[in-house]
C-alpha cells in the first residue's frame, strides 16, 4: 500500500518535475537515485557493502562518452555500451570479492575500483584530470535531437524508470527473497541448499550493471565524464545516500540521493565545508539513524498497526 | 644495479609506513573486530600536529612556541591517540554489538570531516615540512651508493617501532593478555581483567601508530590533507594480501609490498601505483585467506 503511494508519488513528481526545477539539475538527481537504488540491491538485500561502486558508475561513463564522441554512436547505443562496460567488470569484480566476506568485502572491492580510478586518470583517451570533455548528446532514433533540455529529460526520466523496475522486479522476486535470506543468515541459507556464492554474484553483477546505466546516463546529460565519478569518495556517497534514505527499503534510495545531492549542490558554495557536513551527517546517521527517513516511517506504521492490532484483542 | 638497489630502499621506505599502518589496522581489528577508515586520517593529522606545531602555533593560537621534530614524535602520537580514545568512548562503544560494517562507516564519516577540515585551512597540493633536524640532513654513503639520512633515519626507526610493538604483543605479559581478550573476551572479563579499557586503549594505541607514522612521513612528502586518502587504501589491499590474523603478517606483507612497489617504478613506472591492486588479485585467486590470514 504504502509503495503504491509513493510510486504515485515519485511518477507524478518525475513529470512535472523539469517545469518547476532547473531539467539539468533534475536529471542529475535521476542519475544518482538510479544509482543509489543499485547499490541498495546490494547492501540493503543482500547485506553486502561494496566500497567500490564509483568505478561502474565512474568507469562506464568514460566508456558510453568514448563511444558516443569518438566512435559516434546514437545515443542509446552508447549507454548501452557503458553499460555492458559495467557488466563486465562487475563480473570479474564480484567474482573476486564475493571471495572475501564482511569487511574484506568492503576493502577488496574498494582496492578494485582503485585499479580503475588509475585507469580512467592514466589511459591515453581518458583527458586525464579534466575528464572526458564534449561528448555529443545526439539524436534519438536519429530524429529526436536531444540538445533539448526537455526532450533530454523524459528520456532520462525513462532510463530512470525502466532501471528502477528492474531492480524492484529483482527485490520482488524469488531471487530477491533468496538474497535477503542470506543477508539474514549466510549459513542457513547455505544448508537450505542455495548456491550462496551464485546468488552473490548475481546480484553484484546486476547492482553493477544498474550503477553502469546510471553512469553513462549521467555522461551523456553533462556531456562530460568526469574523474570524481570514479573516485573512492563517489562511492562513500552512494553509501550515504542509502542509508540516508533508508537501506533496504525501496524508496530510500530515492529519497536519500534527492536529499544528499540537493545537500551537495546548495552547499557548492561552502568549499571543504561541504565534506565536513557530509562526515557528520554520516557519523550521525550511523549512530542515531540507521533505519533512514523511508525506515523510520516504515517503524512508526508498522508500530502503529502493532498498537493498534493490540488494542483491538483488549 | 645500482638503480635497482636505490629503488628497492626507497620503496622499503615506503614498505616501512604500509607495515605501521596495516600493523595499527591489524591491531584494532584484533580486539574491536572493526576496520578503521580514520587510519589514513589519522596519519594525515599527525603529519599536521607536527607542521603546526613547528611552523603555526604563535601564528595562529598566540602561543610563542615551537616544538620540534622530536617533540613532535612524542606529542603528535598522544594527541592522536586520544582523539582515537574519544572516538571509541563516545562512538565506536556505542557500535560494539552491530554488524561490524557500520563501525567502517563511521570512521569513514570521521575521515570526511577530518579531510575537510584541513583542506579549508591548507593547500591540497601540500605543504612542505621545514623542522627536519640538522643532524638527520645531508646523505649517507652507503658504499654502493648515497642515500638521503633522514630516510635512513624514518626506516631505522619505523623498523623499531614495528619489532618493539611485536614483542610486546607477542612475549610479554601485557601482551599475553591482549592475547586472551582478542581470543574471548568473555572468558577474559570473567577473569577479572578489565576488556572494555584494554580496547579503549588498543585503538588508542592503533591511532598513536598512524599519528606517528604521520610525523616521519612529514619531512618527506609534503603535508597534505589528502596524504592519508591516498594510503589508506594501498595499505587496505595490503592488509588483504597479508590477512590481518597475525601481528607479524601485516608488518612483513608491509615491508614486503613497499618493496615490490619500488621496484615496479624500475621496470614499468606506469603500473607503480596499482601493482598491489593486481597482486591482491592474485592472492584473492589463489590464496583467498591472505598470506598469513586465518579468516575471521
Amino acid at each position: 500500500m504504502m509503495n503504491k503511494v509513493l510510486f504515485a508519488i515519485m511518477l507524478v513528481a518525475g513529470l512535472v518535475a523539469p517545469f518547476l526545477a532547473y531539467p539539468v539539475f533534475v536529471m542529475d538527481l535521476l542519475c544518482f537515485a538510479l544509482f543509489a537504488c543499485a547499490f541498495n540491491l546490494l547492501l540493503g538485500y543482500a547485506g553486502l557493502l561494496s566500497f567500490g561502486h564509483a568505478a561502474f558508475f565512474g568507469g562506464a561513463a568514460y566508456i558510453a562518452g568514448h563511444a558516443l564522441k569518438v566512435w559516434g554512436f546514437p545515443p542509446l547505443l552508447g549507454i548501452l555500451t557503458g553499460t555492458g562496460f559495467a557488466f563486465l567488470i562487475g563480473t570479474v569484480f564480484g567474482f573476486l570479492a564475493i571471495r572475501r566476506q564482511g569487511i574484506y568485502f568492503a576493502m577488496v572491492t574498494l582496492a578494485l575500483a582503485q585499479i580503475i580510478y588509475f585507469l580512467c586518470l592514466q589511459l591515453p583517451f581518458t583527458g586525464g584530470e579534466n575528464g572526458l570533455q564534449g561528448i555529443p548528446r545526439g539524436e534519438l532514433f536519429g530524429l529526436i535531437d536531444l540538445r533539448n533540455e526537455v526532450t533530454m529529460y523524459y528520456l532520462v526520466f525513462a532510463i530512470f524508470l525502466i532501471g528502477f523496475g528492474i531492480i524492484y522486479r529483482a527485490i520482488h522476486s524469488p531471487f530477491g527473497e533468496v538474497l535477503q535470506a542470506i543477508r539474514e543468515n549466510e549459513s542457513r541459507a547455505l544448508s537450505l541448499g542455495y548456491d550462496v556464492d551464485r546468488f552473490k554474484l548475481l546480484a553484484f553483477v546486476l547492482s553493477a550493471t544498474m550503477a553502469g546505466l546510471a553512469g553513462s546516463t549521467k555522461a551523456l546529460v553533462f556531456q562530460f565524464a568526469s574523474l570524481t565519478s570514479a573516485h573512492w569518495q563517489t562511492s562513500g556517497e552512494v553509501v550515504l545516500m542509502t542509508l540516508v534514505g533508508g537501506m533496504g527499503t525501496v524508496f530510500g534510495p530515492v529519497l536519500g540521493a534527492i536529499t544528499v545531492a540537493t545537500l551537495t549542490h546548495e552547499l557548492g558554495s561552502f568549499g571543504s565545508w561541504v565534506q565536513v557536513i557530509l562526515g557528520t551527517i554520516f557519523v550521525v546517521v550511523v549512530l542515531v539513524f540507521r533505519r533512514g527517513i523511508i525506515g523510520e516511517i516504515h517503524h512508526f506504521v508498522e508500530q502503529r498497526k502493532a498498537a493498534r492490532a493490540s488494542a483491538d484483542n483488549d | 644495479m645500482q638503480v635497482i638497489l636505490a629503488q628497492a630502499l626507497l620503496g622499503l621506505n615506503v614498505g616501512v609506513f604500509y607495515a605501521m599502518l596495516s600493523l595499527g589496522l591489524a591491531v584494532i581489528f584484533g580486539l574491536l573486530n572493526i576496520i578503521n577508515f580514520a587510519h589514513g586520517a589519522m596519519y594525515m593529522l599527525g603529519a599536521f600536529i607536527a607542521l603546526i606545531g613547528y611552523s603555526y602555533l604563535e601564528q595562529w593560537f598566540g602561543i610563542s612556541l615551537q616544538i620540534g621534530f622530536w617533540g613532535s614524535l612524542i606529542v603528535a602520537p598522544l594527541v592522536v591517540g586520544l582523539l582515537g580514545i574519544v572516538i571509541e568512548r563516545t562512538m565506536l562503544k556505542r557500535l560494539a554489538d552491530l554488524d561490524h560494517i557500520y563501525g567502517l562507516l563511521l570512521t569513514f564519516g570521521i575521515t570526511l570531516i577530518l579531510q575537510g577540515l584541513f583542506a579549508n585551512y591548507f593547500n591540497v597540493s601540500g605543504t612542505p615540512y621545514p623542522g627536519q633536524p640538522e643532524v638527520l640532513g645531508g646523505v649517507l654513503n652507503l658504499g654502493f651508493m648515497f642515500f638521503p639520512t633522514y630516510r635512513m633515519f624514518a626506516i631505522v626507526f619505523s623498523l623499531v617501532v614495528c619489532f618493539a610493538t611485536w614483542y610486546v604483543i607477542e612475549h610479554t605479559r601485557l601482551g599475553s593478555r591482549l592475547r586472551a581478550g582478542v581470543e574471548n573476551p568473555q572468558l577474559t572479563q570473567a577473569f577479572g581483567l578489565n576488556v572494555p579499557l584494554m580496547v579503549t586503549l588498543t585503538f588508542g594505541f592503533g591511532a598513536a601508530l598512524a599519528g606517528l607514522a604521520g610525523v616521519l612521513a612529514a619531512p618527506i612528502y609534503s603535508v597534505s590533507p589528502l596524504m592519508g586518502a591516498d594510503l589508506i587504501i594501498v595499505v587496505f589491499a595490503v592488509v588483504v594480501i597479508g590477512g590481518m590474523g597475525s601481528i607479524m603478517g601485516a608488518i612483513l606483507s608491509g615491508l614486503a609490498l613497499g618493496l615490490v612497489e619500488g621496484l615496479t617504478k624500475v621496470f614499468y613506472p606506469p603500473a607503480a601505483n596499482t601493482v598491489i591492486f593486481f597482486l591482491m588479485v592474485l592472492v584473492l585467486l589463489f590464496r583467498p585467506a591472505g598470506l598469513f590470514g586465518k579468516e575471521k
